[in-house]
């Protein structure tokens, strides 16, 4: 699709319109007076973004990382192809991610005057019958539809239903995320045509920076990188600082493992978030501006540079922005892989190209900050919401949510859960809602055991705690924090003790080493842990199970210890795995303290394996594969393992060809 | 790009470029070669040692080349209640290498990532930027083979 900047700055059409004067028509201002023959033109246009009026079929297909990893691309080569076959006309068009990560590849069907239609799970193969059904035929392919959405189309397709009605998008409210995984998010025009810019253009004409600092304060929004500092708060300070140069950044060094909100909103909806980073500049007065995005999101970071030149290709960025007199330049920056540089002092390191460390505060980054000036840096679901606080005004963003927090959240719902996927809920949802209304529970009959919030620095919480409405004091309370935002959901194959050492290899190798307690504090507590789900080969060692109750008796002070004396963000809350795990599943310590098991069967060197007789054939491909000559049998008989010899390393159990080896 | 065009998109003397100079030449050599790291110590006006520093502080960077074929695992927490750890160690003992190592015929390395975001198909690796999800140390030995035979 051409953009409709470039078809009227062509001379031909004999009518130029400037960037500033689009903007204006597109959100239907008044004052924009148009030839009657370019306001049909426009019209026409206009209907053809939205996919109110096509005259072909659009074909749009969820081709986020998600969705990519789920074979989007072959989805899409195959549509190619078969249109060219069959000499079909239609527009195939890629958008982000609709969140449903579980029902990836997920492409959506836009025919003229019907609703769109939305299949999931398509691959390669369905691609020439989907054509033939939907596209020549207009029926539904009804096994893989999901839903449609409806705007009032002449046709219809029968009794499917409406998507927004489905189980996994009932109870969201999608504010942040409204055009994810439904417009195209290269296209600048489809998100103007969606009110995009509207925002920034409201602020550059009617309001002051102070007007827009009171706002964002009424609208009570909160930072939603982990913190929850309310936003306005941060602004108004780097307002009132004195300085001749002031910067804004935005944090999306996602490095929390199970979290992937920023990835999906910067790949599915990237001008939402430089909107909202152009009217945060305004509003404190920076004129520069980075975007720290990671390296291991090259789609994200591909998207963002293309954002950026669309944004000042139509005067959003660059200098004298929409003739205000306004000037903002934004750059990116590429991280290079250190959960650290997530703490605001780390980043700022990290940009001035210095080893990404944190360093003690005040002073904070909005006094002192980017090579010395006064610095904001916030996250980029904080940008997102933004815009909407601005369109729709503070008094309706402040009515969602609870007392302390306002707006949504969003959470990138993973781990045992059947649909796994990314989800936004009003804050105030119980995670009870979020796993089971959403998530639809857990997968093949098994039991729901614990949920891990907020990644490394969060807690697992169990069942007993999960109708607390969800807020950023709520979850302190029942020792959790809301952090980025990742939900990973565990059932009762997921042991806990060995989440916390997963949890502390992970903080240990992430520590930057700058101060003690973080630095050799996380490998004692990591050493603990390893000593309770590893030493089987010290089993008879006196000094060994000295060494094994010593740390468990000391375990809990440590933990404070790093907790109270650390530097940053990252030390002060390395420990929650550990202290939440202790105090919820303490049980599961106890057993392999005590008995020297592991009550869900996964730290294996507690493991006995041992040899079903009864089907047992004496094959002895075991007996070969053993690399320690742990097991022993005559041949054609029932073989067996000997318990003092054996490593656990499991390499029978996958070479049996009968299932007669387990484990207790 | 060749090495001095790589440089000259640079200007000397500001060390805030550091890291987005040593991004490019690991994505011109596939990793960073002690000459090069001599040559960025001159451009920006670091001493090495603090170049080293730097390089050695994130994980991005790499002071050995890669293998043919980069094997990524996923160890985020979605991947690792799943059994990422499982999946780690079959690639280690199938091609007798520790995670972050190359295979002494340059064919394979091991790297673990944090987290790809493709939780929905956990747990994952990534070979060259091919996604393979939902694995099981059988399916590994498969995979490797495969890519032993094509060489």
């Amino acid at each position: 699709m051409k953009e409709f900047l470039e078809l009227y700055q062509s001379k031909e059409q004999g009518f130029t319109i400037t960037p500033d004067m689009f903007v204006d028509i597109i959100h239907e201002s008044p004052e924009v007076t148009l030839p009657p023959k370019t306001a049909q033109e426009l019209r026409e246009y206009t209907s053809q973004l939205t996919f109110e009026k096509l005259d072909k079929p659009a074909i749009i297909i969820g081709m986020g990382t998600c969705g990519l990893a789920n074979g989007a691309q072959s989805v899409y080569d195959a549509f190619q192809e078969a249109l060219k076959k069959g000499n079909i006309e239609a527009m195939l068009i890629p958008t982000g991610c609709v969140g449903y990560c579980a029902e990836e590849v997920i492409v959506d069907i836009k025919l003229p005057d019907y609703p769109r239609i939305s299949y999931s799970k398509v691959t390669p193969k369905d691609v020439p019958t989907l054509i033939e059904k939907t596209l020549i035929n207009h029926e539904p392919l009804r096994e893989k539809v999901l839903g449609i959405y409806s705007q009032g189309e002449k046709n219809s397709w029968g009794d499917l239903p409406e998507i927004s009605t489905i189980p996994f998008f009932k109870i969201q409210k999608k504010i942040v995320l409204e055009n994810c995984g439904v417009i195209d998010p290269e296209n600048i025009d489809q998100y103007l045509i969606k009110r995009g810019y509207e925002g920034l253009q409201r602020v550059l004409k009617t309001m002051t920076p102070e007007d827009i600092i009171a706002s964002v304060i009424e609208a009570g929004l909160r930072g939603r990188g982990g913190g929850g500092f309310p936003t306005g708060q941060k602004w108004k300070f780097a307002r009132q600082s004195s300085g001749d140069k002031k910067y804004l950044i935005c944090n999306a060094d996602e490095g929390d493992p199970g979290a992937f909100m920023d990835r999906a909103l910067l790949e599915g909806d990237p001008h939402r978030v430089v909107e909202g980073m152009i009217i945060a500049a305004y509003a404190i007065g920076a004129t520069e501006g980075f975007i720290y995005c990671r390296a291991e999101y090259p789609l994200a970071i591909k998207r963002l540079k293309k954002t950026l030149a669309d944004a000042e290709r139509y005067g959003f960025l660059g200098d004298n922005i929409l003739n205000s007199g306004f000037s903002f330049k934004l750059k990116i920056k590429e991280g290079a892989g250190a959960f650290v540089c997530g703490e605001e002092t780390a980043l700022i390191h990290s940009i001035e190209g210095k080893r990404g460390m944190p360093r003690p505060r005040p002073p904070y980054p909005t006094t002192e900050g980017l090579w010395g000036k006064p610095t904001v840096i916030n996250n980029v679901e904080t940008f997102a919401n933004i815009p909407v606080i601005i369109r729709n005004g503070a008094t309706w963003y402040a009515s969602i949510g609870t007392e302390t927090s306002k707006g949504t959240k969003i959470f990138a719902l993973s781990g045992k859960v059947k649909n796994v996927g990314l989800v936004e809920v009003p804050m105030g949802t119980t995670l009870r809602q979020i796993i089971f209304d959403v998530g639809g529970g857990i997968p093949e009959g098994r039991q729901f055991k614990a949920v891990q919030i907020g990644g490394p620095s969060g807690g697992a919480l169990p069942e007993s705690v999960i109708d607390t409405p969800i807020d950023y004091e709520n979850l302190k309370e029942i020792g959790a924090m809301m952090g980025s935002g990742g939900l990973v959901v565990m059932d009762e194959t997921t042991c806990m003790v060995d989440l916390a050492k997963f949890f502390m290899t992970f903080i240990m190798s992430e520590s930057c080493g700058k101060c003690i307690p973080c630095r050799e504090g996380t490998k004692r507590l990591y050493e603990t842990l390893e000593r309770l789900t590893q030493s089987y080969k010290n089993e008879n060692d006196p000094e060994e199970a000295l060494l094994r109750f010593q740390g468990m008796v000391y375990i809990e002070r440590l933990a404070n210890v790093i907790t109270t004396t650390s530097l940053c963000g990252l030390g002060q809350t390395a420990a929650n795995p550990i202290l939440s795990t202790l105090r919820y599943f303490r049980d599961e310590y106890e057993a392999h303290l005590y008995e020297r098991r592991c009550p869900a069967g996964v730290c294996k060197e507690l493991l006995t394996y041992k040899i079903n007789t009864d089907k047992c054939t004496g094959c002895t491909l075991c007996a070969i594969k053993c690399p320690a000559e742990a097991i022993v049998g005559e041949r054609k008989k029932a073989h067996y393992i000997l318990s003092d010899k054996c490593t656990r390393c499991g390499q029978c159990m996958m070479t049996c060809n009968f299932d007669a080896i387990y484990v207790e | 790009m060749n090495e001095q065009s790589i440089f000259d998109a640079y200007s000397p003397k500001d060390t805030s470029l550091l890291i987005p100079l040593l991004q490019d030449i690991q994505e011109e050599y596939g990793y960073l070669p002690e000459d090069q790291l001599e040559k960025v110590a001159d451009h920006v006006g670091l001493p090495l040692s603090r170049v080293y520093g730097v390089v050695t502080f994130y994980n991005q960077f790499r002071l050995k080349p890669l293998g043919k074929y980069v094997i990524k695992v996923c160890r985020g927490t979605a991947c690792h209640v799943k059994g990422s750890l499982e999946i780690l160690r079959t690639i280690e003992s199938e091609l007798g290498i520790k995670a972050g190592d190359t295979t002494k015929d340059l064919l394979f390395s091991i790297e673990t990532v944090a987290c790809m975001g493709a939780c929905s198909i956990a747990p994952v690796i990534v070979i060259n930027g091919n996604y393979y999800g939902g694995l099981t140390p059988k399916s590994i030995h498969k995979l490797i083979k495969q890519c032993k035979e094509r060489g």
